[in-house]
C-alpha cells in the first residue's frame, strides 16, 4: 500500500499551528507594533545592523527559519481545508498548490538566510 | 459512479454562532500566513542590503501595517485560545502517576505556557534592546 503524506503535512500544520499559538501574538506584538511605533521598545531594535547580525546568527537563522517556514505550512494547510467550507472540491491539484506554496517559501527562506552571510 | 452532493451555500454558517466563531479561526490562517509572507519579504529586503531594508522597516511604520499588525495580533491571539481549548482532545491521554491528567488542567497549563513564553520573549527583546 502506498504511505500517505498525510502525517507529514499535519506534523507541519501543527508544528506552526503550536509554535504561533505559544509566541505569535508577541512576535506580532513586538515587530508589527511595539517597534515600528517606538511603544516599550525604541524604533532601532529593528535597525539594519542589528537585523543583519541577527540572521547572520545560527539561533537567529533557526528562529527565523522555524517561524516563516512553519508558520506558512500552517496557513496554507489550513486554508486549503477551508476551501470544502466554502464549497470547493478539492483534489491533488490543489493540494500540490497550496503545499507546493508553503514549501517554496521555506525554501526561499533557507535560501536568504544563506544569502545573508554568516558571522 | 455518480453519488448525490447536497447542495450548499458557501455561506452556511453565517446564521449559527458556534460557527461564525469556526470561520473566525479559521480566517485566523489567512493573517498567519500573511505574516509569515511579510517576515520572509523582510528577509529579502534584508539581504538586499541597508537601502532595501530601510524601506521596507520605514513601510512596517505607516498606518494602514499599524493597523493590519493590530488585526493580525487579535487573530493570532484567538487561534492561539481556540488551539490550547482543544489540546484536551488533539493531545494523547496524558498521565501523570498512573492517572489521567483532567482536561482543565492541560488547558490552563498549556494557555501558562503561551503567556510565560510572550513574557520571555518580549523581555529578551527588551533586555538586548539598543
Amino acid at each position: 500500500m502506498k504511505r500517505s503524506n498525510k502525517p507529514i503535512f499535519w506534523s507541519l500544520f501543527g508544528g506552526g499551528g503550536m509554535l504561533s499559538a505559544l509566541v505569535g501574538p508577541a512576535l506580532v506584538f513586538i515587530t508589527g507594533i511595539a517597534v515600528p511605533m517606538g511603544f516599550l521598545l525604541p524604533r532601532e531594535t529593528m535597525s539594519y545592523e542589528r537585523m543583519l547580525a541577527f540572521a547572520q546568527n545560527g539561533f537567529g537563522k533557526a528562529a527565523a527559519l522555524a517561524v516563516i517556514a512553519l508558520f506558512l505550512f500552517h496557513g496554507c494547510h489550513r486554508m486549503y481545508h477551508c476551501l470544502h467550507d466554502f464549497g470547493i472540491h478539492v483534489g491533488p491539484g490543489l493540494k500540490a498548490l497550496f503545499h507546493g506554496f508553503a514549501i517554496a517559501g521555506a525554501v526561499a527562506a533557507a535560501c536568504l538566510l544563506t544569502a545573508v552571510g554568516f558571522p | 459512479m455518480k453519488t448525490y452532493v447536497r447542495p450548499m451555500t458557501a455561506w452556511w454558517w453565517r446564521r449559527n454562532p458556534f460557527y461564525r466563531w469556526y470561520m473566525v479561526r479559521e480566517a485566523s490562517c489567512v493573517f498567519i500566513t500573511a505574516y509569515a509572507l511579510e517576515l520572509l519579504v523582510g528577509l529579502a529586503r534584508l539581504a538586499q542590503g541597508r537601502a532595501a531594508f530601510e524601506a521596507w522597516r520605514e513601510s512596517l511604520a505607516s498606518p494602514g501595517a499599524v493597523v493590519f499588525h493590530v488585526v493580525t495580533l487579535a487573530f493570532v491571539a484567538y487561534h492561539a485560545w481556540t488551539w490550547f481549548n482543544v489540546m484536551p482532545k488533539t493531545l494523547p491521554f496524558v498521565r501523570l502517576g498512573g492517572r489521567r491528567v483532567p482536561d482543565r488542567m492541560i488547558v490552563v497549563t498549556a494557555i501558562g505556557s503561551a503567556v510565560a513564553a510572550s513574557i520571555a520573549v518580549f523581555l529578551a527583546v527588551w533586555w538586548y534592546r539598543p
